[in-house]
């Protein structure tokens, strides 16, 4: 089974987490051209090979994170966080 | 050089018992690629295969090629749980799965090769009424459409397939059930065999070990495939390689599609004696499940993808778990029964859960892919219609809609509802 280092949680079996999306994918601007949606929602790079995409570690601390792997070997390169700016987005809401 | 293939008849296997079976040829002949071809098919596959017989029977072209990186059979022709089915309701999908069931009744005889199509029944269990009635309108819609559907209660359910479990404090009980008469299974490495028989019989050039590693591209069109044995030029080229079709897009220099490629696990137990006649499908609480018995007795099953992008022809453990709860929870019997094999094959899902059969960017490329679950049952007419696309030069009616530009124009065709995402396709 794959297993997945949470920066938080430690070394965690796949089935903790589930799969995302190719992390190369940001969304556009709420007001952006269809095509640009179009190409956000609807198209895949579908990498045969390492490629960065997003888990969530959804049965633990619930983190977004962006993963370094092989589609091919499942090898994982690595693991951190997605949202970078968690420190200052807790202590804007607190 | 042709080769005389024998023909398969009751007086053939009473003279071959008479003479020590030597009377039999080679199904298909070995042949090197040519450098150039009327139609190149990428893909030797079942819907590859089919493509190439359908061009050559239907609209007697010659000159054609099948290229497949592997052997007759080793990818997803031989990783499918077998079920031939036509419960598809929204337009066009109607029409195309209920041709190719129509297709597979005649299929052995039109290839001269038993694929031992089995109409078998296919039971989708409900366990609601509102489940049931909403699935109900699935049927309606199937039989005003030139499809058989039936209503099983829970009484006839007992009767027709006494070894569910009908518990009353099962965790799901068994409401009742939608039925496909016409539906049912066949062998899958027959299918290949047969389609690359009858094909290579018509002519169509089947070359094995034979992997597309480069596209020569000039503005808006291919001129030649680099393959592993030489270079092949060809005035069309159709693209029949679900589960990898991402790569020879990126070959061709085409940019993104709305595929991602999944694995897809599937699991035969040791042989038993017979115990289950119907194809049964169980699908409640997140689960998904769908059993039946083969010829040889072992109870061939599946439940869903591995929930993550893969490109790995192997599967992985949280999904046998899964997988093995719901065939308990289904059938208790199963309980001490062991695992034979259990294996994965790749497959296209898009975005919205239905097949791509169109033309491309490209003038002289054709593409046949995005199967999600559903490649085998489509086979036969997958290869019908693709082979009128490239013979034509344009989609039928049918297969209208089934471009790669729908999302752009909002025309989803999407049976589950379940919107842009290609894991919940199941």
């Amino acid at each position: 089974m794959i297993q997945i280092e949470c920066p938080f949680c430690g070394k965690r079996d796949q089935s903790e987490f589930s799969y995302g999306r190719e992390g190369q994918i940001t969304f556009p601007a709420l007001n952006a051209d269809e095509n640009s949606w179009y190409d956000a929602v609807f198209l895949r790079k579908n990498t045969y090979g390492r490629q960065i995409e997003t888990w969530q570690h959804t049965h633990g601390c619930r983190s977004w994170l962006l993963v370094e792997r092989d589609t091919v070997t499942h090898k994982i390169f690595s693991v951190k966080l997605a949202h970078t700016d968690w420190q200052e987005q807790i202590k804007k809401t607190t | 050089m042709a080769l005389q293939v024998t023909r398969f008849s009751a007086w053939n296997v009473l003279k071959n018992g008479f003479i020590g079976q030597s009377g039999w040829s080679r199904q298909w002949r070995d042949p090197e690629p040519k450098s150039k071809y009327d139609i190149v098919i990428v893909g030797g596959g079942l819907h590859g295969l089919a493509t190439a017989y359908y061009l050559a029977k239907n609209f007697n072209l010659k000159n054609i090629a099948v290229v497949e990186k592997g052997w007759i059979g080793g990818g997803n022709a031989g990783r499918n749980t077998t079920i031939v089915r036509s419960n598809y309701m929204l337009k066009g999908n109607r029409e195309f799965y209920e041709h190719s069931l129509k297709l597979w009744e005649n299929l052995s005889h039109d290839l001269n090769y038993n694929v031992m199509f089995s109409q078998r029944s296919h039971i989708t269990l409900y366990h609601t009424p509102s489940a049931l009635d909403s699935a109900a309108r699935r049927y309606n819609i199937m039989r005003q459409t030139g499809s058989d559907a039936e209503i099983w209660s829970r009484s006839k359910l007992e009767k027709k397939i006494p070894h569910l479990n009908y518990a009353k404090n099962a965790r799901f009980p068994i409401y009742g059930s939608l039925v496909q008469k016409r539906a049912g299974t066949a062998r899958h490495d027959a299918v290949a065999w047969g389609y690359a028989r009858a094909a290579d019989k018509l002519g169509v050039d089947i070359i094995q070990k034979c992997e597309v590693t480069a596209i020569d591209r000039k503005g808006q069109k291919i001129n030649s495939l680099q393959t592993n044995r030489g270079k092949i030029s060809a005035k069309k080229i159709a693209l029949a390689v679900a589960g990898n079709t991402s790569r020879l897009w990126h070959l061709a220099n085409l940019g993104n599609l709305p595929i991602e490629s999944h694995k897809l696990q599937a699991f035969v137990t040791e042989p038993l004696k017979p115990l289950l006649d119907q194809v049964v499908v169980f699908g409640v609480g997140g689960a998904h499940f769908y059993i039946s018995q083969s010829d040889k007795g072992g109870l061939v099953f599946g439940g869903d993808i591995d929930w993550y992008k893969s490109y790995a022809q192997r599967g992985n453990l949280p999904i046998v778990q899964d997988v093995a709860e719901s065939a308990i929870s289904l059938m208790p019997c199963l309980g001490r029964v062991k695992l034979l094999r259990h294996w994965s094959g790749i497959v296209d899902m898009s975005m919205d859960g239905s097949f791509f059969m169109c033309k491309t960017p490209i003038d002289n490329l054709y593409l046949n892919a995005g199967w999600n679950y559903g490649g085998f049952k489509a086979s036969p007419a997958s290869g019908w219609y693709f082979a009128d696309l490239i013979a034509n030069d344009r989609p039928s009616e049918i297969i209208k809609n089934h471009d790669l530009e729908r999302f752009k124009r909002g025309h989803y065709i999407d049976e589950s509802g379940a919107g842009p995402d290609t894991k919940l396709h199941g």
